[in-house]
């Protein structure tokens, strides 16, 4: 197989490693993936945001 | 004419309202900036997963217990693919229905696969093999259908009992040639040459993994790692990532009907899932068109916020525009 | 009407730009102002799901130039799968909170319902698009998402002509099928949009027609936000 490019190494490894045990929550029958948590919750957030801050030249 | 009466007239024309200057194409420009430096802050802080595939070879040397019960359940057409039905077989009652609509049997059997054959029998066939092994497909060739199947269920049952499920350890007989054919095919795919004869089968160029694939999945190795890593259909999985990644949180409504009754526990569950997410989906496309769902917008008053800066000017007692130009 | 310089433009030809011109002219279709009721940070999620799109196709792209073993070997291929990643989960995140934002401001009134039907198809061929994505990854992970969607698939006769195993069918959606049908739909999606126009807020009376109260002075500050 020719595949070319710089081998696969260290060189830019991620400083934030999500490969180990990914972490749960269990709450009732709802089993959630914290990761997937964080983005739903990010999503939330940056919904309201977008509803409530003003919007430059919004205001004349 | 009341106010609600009036807010349902006819939508009017956006030209008509007064104006405000807006870039749409700088707009554009900014948000791809915006996009483009998020996601190479994103991938850089965080990577991308890539868990190495699971192989025959690294199944049978990590397993070869489970490799050896599957192998003797493809043989004895007893595996998860054997009793499939369609597209892989016909195997009766084993398609799922949607009430009364057969969909999986409708749709015939389009990808055969006999399980013993493919699996076991033609690998072992198209290798060199020693005499024992020649005899041994000999054996099994001249039996009979009922025959073949008596050994095959014999040596399942003798694999369920022995410790550890280890084939040194099993005990009695009236297995036929089984346990050799079985255990040739452990160190084919120990060796690593059964992950290249399920691909080729005669040919070079090859793109379609069904067969490895099947094989793969009747055994329990690859569901463990899987259910280790919550990506079991019981336990969300499809919305799960490996490792602590985010994954297709967007299916979160399609794994939830797995997790309750009556689809936890229904036969039908898949057919049952997709017609209703079907539904689901022609739902929320008409939208507009569902009285009651469509005027939810106007009762949350979300819209109010929304237009908070339009609503300050053209509000008055009676709610009649009149924004200035 | 046509204008009395401009040649007499007969044929399929001719009728077509008439119909297209005449339908989105070039200020209807980059206008430089919009309507004044515009004015909130709902607006970008439609714009930035547009960007997002582009980037992944664009780190897509890379992958494709370069082959599907490439990013398992190389550190700069598995950089390139990340934007990927990343660009597919910024696509997602933007595109749900744009439906919300539409659904709250029940942007389909006004003719509008094709413009909310083909963002929900959008949709809908993206978790698609996405899904063929992880079956072609070449690792544990499209594995154990092959067989499990299959089960799915061949429950309602589709796994007999869809097949989540072949990687070779999978990869030809993924890279060339399912974008292609992705970029019709958000091209006839964002044309309906200029098409139409923005849509007014709920209850808005149309201001050039003349109520009683068109022509009443301005009221203070009516309401706070």
């Amino acid at each position: 197989m020719a595949v070319t490019g710089m081998p696969r190494g260290h060189a830019l490894a991620a400083p934030v490693d999500l490969n180990g045990t990914g972490h749960y929550v269990h709450w009732g029958v709802i089993q959630l993936s914290v990761a997937n948590l964080v983005v739903i919750g990010v999503m939330v957030v940056v919904f309201v945001l977008a509803l409530l801050l003003p919007f430059p030249g919004g205001r004349r | 004419m009341t106010r609600r009466r009036r807010e349902r007239a006819a939508v009017p024309d956006p030209a008509a309202f007064p104006t405000r200057s807006y870039d749409l194409v700088k707009e554009f420009t900014i948000a791809l900036v915006v996009v483009a430096l998020l996601t190479a802050a994103l991938a850089a802080v965080f990577s991308s997963p890539d868990d190495r595939p699971v192989t025959l070879a690294s199944w049978s040397r990590a397993d070869g217990a489970d490799f050896t019960a599957t192998a003797a359940a493809e043989l004895g057409g007893t595996s998860g693919t054997a009793e499939y039905g369609p597209p892989y077989n016909h195997t009766p009652g084993a398609a799922q229905k949607l009430g009364p609509l057969g969909l999986q049997s409708a749709a015939g059997v389009r990808i055969p696969i006999d399980t013993a054959e493919d699996f076991v029998l033609r690998p072992l066939a198209d290798a060199p093999q020693p005499p024992v092994v020649r005899v041994a497909l000999a054996a099994w060739a001249a039996a009979p259908a009922a025959r073949q199947q008596a050994w095959t269920k014999a040596y399942s049952d003798a694999l369920a009992k022995a410790p550890g499920g280890d084939p040194a350890k099993v005990t009695g007989g009236g297995f036929g040639p089984v346990p050799v054919l079985v255990a040739r095919l452990l160190d084919m795919a120990r060796s690593g040459a059964l992950d290249g004869q399920l691909q080729a089968e005669g040919k070079f160029y090859e793109t379609d993994y069904t067969r490895p694939l099947l094989f793969l999945s009747d055994g329990s190795y690859l569901e463990t790692l899987a259910r280790a890593q919550h990506l079991g259909g019981d336990q969300w999985g499809m919305m799960n990532e490996t490792g602590d990644y985010p994954g297709q949180a967007w299916l979160w409504l399609y794994t939830f009907w797995y997790q309750i009754e009556p689809f936890k526990s229904s036969g039908n569950a898949d057919a049952l899932i997709w017609g209703l997410m079907a539904l689901l989906s022609l739902g929320l496309m008409l939208l507009p068109f569902i009285p009651g769902l469509r005027s939810i917008p106007r009762w949350t008053r979300v819209h109010r916020l929304i237009w908070r800066s339009y609503h300050r000017t053209a509000d008055q007692p009676e709610g009649r525009d009149n924004s200035p130009g | 009407m046509t204008a009395p310089h401009e040649p007499a433009s007969r044929g399929w030809t001719g009728a077509v730009r008439r119909r297209a011109v005449a339908a989105l002219p070039p200020d209807k279709l980059l206008p430089d102002t919009q309507p004044a009721y515009m004015a909130s940070w709902i607006y970008v999620f439609g714009v930035l799901t547009l960007s997002s799109l582009v980037v992944v196709l664009a780190t897509g792209g890379v992958l494709a130039l370069k082959g599907p073993a490439w990013w398992h070997v190389s550190d700069a291929g598995k950089y390139v799968n990340s934007l990927h990643l990343w660009s597919v989960e910024l696509f997602m995140f933007f595109m749900v909170i744009h439906l919300w934002g539409k659904f709250f401001m029940a942007a389909w009134r006004g003719r509008r319902a094709l413009t909310w039907i083909t963002g929900v198809v959008c949709f809908l061929t993206s978790i698609g698009t996405a899904f063929t994505g992880y079956l072609v990854q070449q690792n544990f992970d499209s594995q154990w998402i092959a067989g499990q969607a299959k089960d799915g698939l061949n429950s309602v006769g589709i796994g007999a002509f869809f097949n989540v195993l072949d990687f070779g069918q999978m990869l030809m959606w993924h890279i060339v099928l399912l974008p292609f049908v992705l970029g019709l739909l958000t091209a006839w999606h964002i044309l309906l949009v200029r098409l139409r126009g923005i849509v007014p807020p709920i209850g808005a009376a149309d201001p050039a027609h003349g109520s009683p109260a068109a022509s009443a002075p301005l009221p203070a500050e009516g309401e706070a936000p």
